[in-house]
């Protein structure tokens, strides 16, 4: 234990950093490599450099975690704040899965969750991770075997039935946060019934990690994910100025670190210094494409395997995605955080998420993006692994263009598995649909 | 002859290709089997056309279809968008056009000013389709021109529930071993294709006209059964298969 400990400890302070600076350093001897002259983007953001150096420090660290730091495997909408403040190192498989599905690996790794039984009618992240622990295998090196697994249902009901594999498969404890969806508002017994989970979750965190929360430093990690969600969406709402200084693409990989590293000082170190950029950009009038002609709205998660493809192809065509309803989830959750009271603040927060209520609110939200980005269009990705973001989308896309006059696009495709996705057909819908902007 | 100008359709089954004047009207016009490389097929019923007509060599193409990116147009638009202008150009109203091709089948609601107001396409399924319809009436060993003679004569409809190409094939060959009259199953499987399509359509507003392109437009058996699936008079386009070649034509004039 203490040798595993002293060996993450290098790692996070001497070894990672020092392979960040060497990267670095071999980066800056080649110098910088310049865009194709007929690139249809702006210049590149410098900060990209900086956020693969954050996460590949992340999942460096999280090689040498087990053993030495209690380790969590969390769903992307968990309260991660409690556990963080715990001292928890924690795996995100939803980051994960689509840090492979950028890589194209999913069907490899669906393939082997597939032989044993998982249907392939199921989530493709779950797919992706279930296939990858079979296999022993993932392109961040390794990961960390969990002690605990943490699952929230806000974001769809599948976590809890795939938590319960890992759960099964390791032979770990599983904590379960169970949001009610929200019609409407919240009710109070709602919250309560969501905090009462959340202090369970606690005593078990606590039981595992072998310490006791100290209240100070849950504050601290209370008020560094606040502070977090409110410089995201300062990052994101940049865009609403002409042209807007990346793109929506763009957002879709700078949200690893308020995903897997909310609370955390190094992610808040990491948007402020975006944030300064695009601020610099927008002062220079620099924008993620070279023409902006076009402003899209975005629904439901990006198709990780066709992003560079796409982004090509709307920017050609001078559209850009200015913004996105799930990369603005996270900026949304600050709304509601109150980091002088963490508990009742995370069962505010993560209850109040998008796929967590209702029609009526997602249209509210939408409506207001769409207001305050000055969207000419929208494209809705109907995401054929993601039932509980893509239900609703006709019903969305009508009302969109009745109510703000928002013409969209229901674009069928997946998240993570190309197989489900037919790029020709899909090509064909995106430019007939910029057609009719001409 | 300037505003004359050539429209070629690459689509999955048939290639077509026409000339138009000025006014728009066709001057020459061309449907032949689709070959794999469509290049070479376009430069050869491009210039065939051209010498028809007497069109000279700089008379701008476009091109729609999947080949659409592959003939070296001036300019490449979707089906969709074509479909629509061709539509429009051949109607002046606006409405909704069902397009129904050889592999690929759309609903396009086309706006007052003739632009695509909104569509809808099949999805990763050639149910629906010209395609369905021709492996439907091999199984049936049935000729295209037999079919109207036959339908009129079925007693009734026997229904082809499935939606999918392959498993209606099955479907098809089922209810052939348990002695269901040919007619009748013919008249089922036109019925199973418009109601599949006329799902792509939704609800159409009281009043809104109803158009109709495509190959498949070309048998009046299954204009017919779109227009019971949808429930309102269907109007077939003047030479439907030639529609996209038209929209592309119009669009580089």
């Amino acid at each position: 234990m203490i040798t595993r400990r002293l060996h993450y400890e290098m790692i996070k302070h001497v070894g990672g950093p020092f392979l960040m600076e060497l990267q670095g350093l071999s980066k800056r001897l080649r110098g910088r490599r310049e865009p194709r002259p007929d690139s249809p983007f702006g210049p590149p953001l410098e900060s990209v450099g900086k956020l693969k150096d954050l996460m590949t420090r992340h999942y460096l660290e999280g090689r040498y975690a087990d053993g030495a730091v209690p380790v969590a495997w969390v769903t992307s909408g968990f309260p991660v704040e409690l556990l963080r403040a715990l001292g928890f190192h924690s795996v995100y498989p939803e980051n994960h899965a689509a840090l492979c599905g950028v890589q194209r690996l999913t069907p490899e790794y669906s393939d082997a969750a597939e032989k044993v039984g998982y249907s392939r009618s199921l989530c493709s992240y779950a797919r992706t991770d279930i296939g990858g622990v079979l296999l022993d295998k993932t392109p961040a090196g390794r990961l960390p075997r969990p002690d605990l697994l943490a699952c929230c249902t806000n974001i769809c009901q599948t976590v809890l039935y795939w938590y319960r594999c890992l759960a099964e498969h390791f032979g770990v404890p599983l904590v379960l946060i169970d949001t009610p969806f929200v019609y409407g508002d919240s009710a109070g017994h709602h919250q309560q019934y969501v905090k009462d989970q959340l202090e369970e979750l606690m005593a078990v965190a606590e039981r595992i990690s072998g310490r006791r929360v100290d209240p100070a430093r849950l504050l601290e990690v209370a008020r560094l994910a606040y502070e977090g969600t409110l410089l995201w969406g300062e990052c994101l709402a940049e865009s609403t100025h002409r042209p807007a200084p990346w793109t929506g693409f763009d957002g879709f990989f700078h949200i690893a670190p308020i995903v897997a590293l909310r609370g955390g000082a190094e992610c808040n170190a990491y948007y402020r210094h975006l944030v300064d950029e695009l601020r610099y950009r927008v002062g220079r009038g620099i924008g993620g494409i070279k023409e902006e002609r076009y402003r899209l709205l975005w629904d439901n998660l990006p198709i990780w395997f066709n992003v560079r493809d796409m982004s090509t192809l709307l920017a050609e065509n001078r559209f850009n995605i200015v913004v996105t309803t799930y990369t603005n989830a996270w900026a949304e959750a600050g709304k509601r955080m109150n980091p002088s009271d963490p508990i009742n603040s995370a069962a505010q927060s993560y209850t109040y998420v998008i796929l967590n209520e209702d029609l009526d609110r997602r249209l509210e939200l939408m409506s207001r993006l769409a207001a305050e980005y000055q969207v000419d269009g929208a494209l809705l990705h109907s995401d054929r692994s993601c039932k509980p973001y893509s239900i609703g989308q006709v019903d969305l896309r009508d009302k969109l263009a009745d109510l703000a006059g928002v013409k969209s696009l229901l674009l069928e495709a997946d998240h993570n598995d190309q197989r489900a996705y037919s790029t020709e057909q899909g090509n064909t819908r995106l430019q007939a649909f910029m057609e009719g902007f001409a | 002859m300037s505003g004359v100008a050539i429209g070629v359709d690459a689509g999955s089954t048939t290639w077509k290709g026409v000339v138009i004047d000025s006014a728009g009207e066709i001057l020459g016009s061309v449907v032949v089997a689709a070959e794999p490389l469509v290049e070479q097929q376009t430069n050869r019923e491009v210039a065939k056309l051209r010498e028809a007509t007497q069109t000279p060599g700089d008379t701008p193409v476009g091109a729609t279809g999947y080949g659409r990116k592959r003939v070296g147009a001036d300019r490449a638009i979707t089906e969709i968008t074509c479909h629509a202008r061709g539509a429009f150009h051949r109607t002046g109203r606006a409405g909704v056009l069902v397009d129904m091709g050889g592999q690929d089948s759309k609903v396009i609601r086309i706006g007052p000013d003739g632009m695509v107001a909104d569509f809808a396409m099949n999805d990763k399924c050639a149910a629906g389709t010209g395609r369905f319809l021709e492996v439907l009436l091999g199984r049936l060993k049935v000729a295209w021109d037999q079919v109207p003679g036959l339908v009129d004569s079925a007693e009734s409809a026997v229904s082809v529930s499935s939606t999918c190409t392959v498993f209606a094939e099955s479907e098809v060959i089922s209810l052939m071993a348990e002695g269901e009259p040919v007619e009748g199953i013919l008249k089922g499987v036109h019925q199973s294709l418009a109601s599949r399509v006329a799902a792509l359509a939704g609800t159409i507003p009281t009043g809104t006209a109803v158009f109709m392109s495509g190959g498949v437009a070309l048998g009046q058996v299954m204009v017919d059964a779109m227009s019971a699936a949808l429930g309102r008079e269907v109007t077939v386009l003047p030479e439907p298969q030639l529609v996209g070649a038209l929209g592309a034509a119009l669009s580089v004039r």
